[in-house]
């Protein structure tokens, strides 16, 4: 009783500065922080993008010496980097539609039913997206020197697909167990053939699962340095080329090509954001 | 249903063969063949032979434990920093983001954007001797014309923080947004003081997000070599460094292999016994969200 009277006895001086000192974390402090940390990480893209339009003389971009687009119209003049650029593309987009062919299967068949030798699946997929990707990008030089396997372009798209096809069966399979069973069988009671009700039902529901799946395979391929630095052999990709570079400068199109990158997949992500808003609305 | 049973039951399977064997042959053998390759002896000009060759992982050791240890060392200090820097900003956003929640997070996603590479090179561009930032400091004399930055383990870890934060902002977020603020409420109802409602309440139904973020965090950093190899220098030169050169410079396969097993058995040693002491069902709950 006592302690309850002291503490409610002066009730309009204590909760007076409390709150005060309450709005001054919630309303000053930590947004103020928050936003500086957005600005820590935006630092690294805003120099990017700046000094890309940097009137730099020869290879050192090191500081500011006037505005320029002669990088934009020199973009492919550089033709180790065109050709690294090139190959990320095409690996990515061949990557891609591996990856989205195979994992959306993966996720169907994890998702949809209950099966004899389920647990390895998903003890291999756990293991694929955990593991660190040093790990499997060593892993994957061993075993083609082993075999004698030739490293380049085919050895590099076989990496990407085996490090992101986890990633594409687990969003895939998220998509799977929200469908709702009725729709299929609805089209089954109405005579769809299952192929008629996989291709005109299932398939429509999964897309924005498969979606975000390519997205995410196309991503992480194009963005990769570390698994292709161990399988690329004499094949040089983006990442590969713009790695070597930063021991001696990175020329200014580096920075033309991160930006050009960087607002494309923006422009993406947004664009796939305002759509679902408005699926959803 | 006309289909019949026995085609139904293999339907699973068929959908899921052509991915599995992907997997299987280019997942699982590879790091199978790995350890063949670790216990081998031989060189790069006449082959290599399996003869249980374990001197290679004593070698190893001998030879790059200064890079072993200071591989683990880093990822503690890196996943430490990123912890303290991540949950004020986390916790903020989940609790007081109000509907601009998903804003926040694109924009701490933002770096995901560009390049892992160019991200690197680009803190290499901000922290070089003659840079943006270091450049007009020494020109006014503030700081001495041989300072630097750059091949420092303070460049190093620096770069290491900044690439994998958002690892650590994403489960701690996860974790804090689950949070009912009506049992912060409830706290303070029952006379508990900000302090003490965030110590007993908030930070401990926020743990199964730290025991995530933390993992997700010092795992990739362990192991990374870019960092390293762009901001680094001789004296910060990681395991990752080695293995790399190991692999494809001195082309000693065995030795090499021996590493990335060790390395690899390290971490999942530790992730196991973490996981043990804190709640493995907690950890993979929040993965999985």
């Amino acid at each position: 009783m006592t302690t309850i009277a002291t503490r409610e006895a002066p009730p309009e001086a204590a909760p007076a500065p409390a709150v005060p000192a309450r709005r001054r974390w919630t309303r000053l402090i930590l947004p103020t922080y928050t936003w500086l940390m957005i600005l820590y990480f935006s630092l690294p893209i805003l120099v990017m993008i700046v000094f890309g339009f940097n009137d730099t003389k020869g290879r050192l971009n090191l500081r500011w010496q006037g505005f320029t687009l002669n990088w934009y119209r020199e973009l492919f003049t550089i033709p180790g980097l065109t050709t690294g650029l090139r190959n990320s593309l095409v690996i990515a987009v061949i990557v891609t539609i591996i990856t989205v062919v195979l994992g959306t299967m993966i996720g169907l068949a994890l998702g949809r039913y209950r099966f004899r030798g389920k647990g390895a699946y998903d003890l291999v997929i756990f293991s694929a997206i955990s593991a660190p990707e040093l790990v499997l990008g060593a892993s994957l030089l061993s075993l083609f020197v082993t075999t004698q396997f030739a490293r380049g372009f085919l050895t590099i798209v076989i990496a990407h697909v085996a490090f992101s096809l986890a990633f594409v069966a687990v969003t895939v399979r998220a998509r799977v167990l929200g469908l709702d069973p009725a729709l299929e069988e609805a089209a089954q009671d109405l005579g769809a053939d299952p192929w008629t009700t996989f291709r005109k039902i299932t398939l429509p529901l999964l897309a924005p699962g498969i979606v975000a799946g390519a997205l995410l395979a196309f991503a992480l391929s194009i963005d990769d340095y570390v698994v292709t630095s161990f399988v690329n052999g004499q094949v040089e990709t983006f990442p590969i080329w713009v790695y070597g570079a930063t021991r001696i400068g990175v020329p200014p199109q580096v920075n033309v090509m991160g930006t050009l990158i960087f607002l494309g997949g923006v422009a993406i992500a947004v664009g796939n954001a305002l759509l679902a808003r408005r699926q959803r609305a | 249903m006309s289909a019949g049973g026995g085609r139904r039951r293999l339907t699973p399977y068929l959908v899921g063969l052509p991915g599995g064997l992907w997997l299987a042959i280019f997942f699982v053998v590879p790091i199978l063949v790995m350890l063949s390759l670790s216990l081998q002896s031989g060189n790069a000009e006449e082959g290599f032979r399996f003869t249980w060759e374990w001197s290679n992982y004593a070698d190893a050791w001998e030879f790059y434990h200064t890079q072993f240890v200071r591989s683990i060392v880093y990822a503690l200090i890196v996943t430490g920093i990123c912890l303290l820097l991540a949950y004020p900003m986390a916790y903020w956003i989940a609790f007081y983001g109000g509907a601009r929640k998903s804003t926040y997070l694109f924009l701490i996603l933002l770096p995901f954007f560009v390049s892992f590479v160019i991200r690197t090179a680009s803190w290499k561009f901000i922290l070089n001797d003659q840079g943006i930032v270091l450049g007009p400091l020494k020109d006014v004399g503030l700081l001495p014309d041989d300072f630097h930055l750059l091949a420092t383990s303070t460049a190093v870890i620096g770069g290491l923080t900044y690439n994998y934060l958002p690892f650590m902002v994403l489960p701690l977020y996860v974790a804090l947004e689950r949070i009912d603020p009506s049992l912060v409420e409830a706290a303070h109802d029952l006379f508990a003081s900000r302090v003490s409602a965030f110590r007993r309440v908030v930070f401990p139904l926020s743990l199964p997000g730290v025991f995530a973020g933390v993992l997700i965090t010092f795992v990739p950093v362990a192991s990374d070599f870019v960092n390293s190899g762009i901001l680094g220098g001789t004296q910060t030169t990681m395991i990752g460094n080695v293995i790399q050169t190991v692999y494809l410079t001195n082309n000693d396969y065995p030795l090499a292999s021996a590493m990335s097993f060790m390395l690899m058995a390290a971490l999942l040693i530790g992730i196991f016994a973490y996981a043990r002491l804190l709640g493995t069902e907690q950890v993979m709950e929040v993965s999985q969200a």
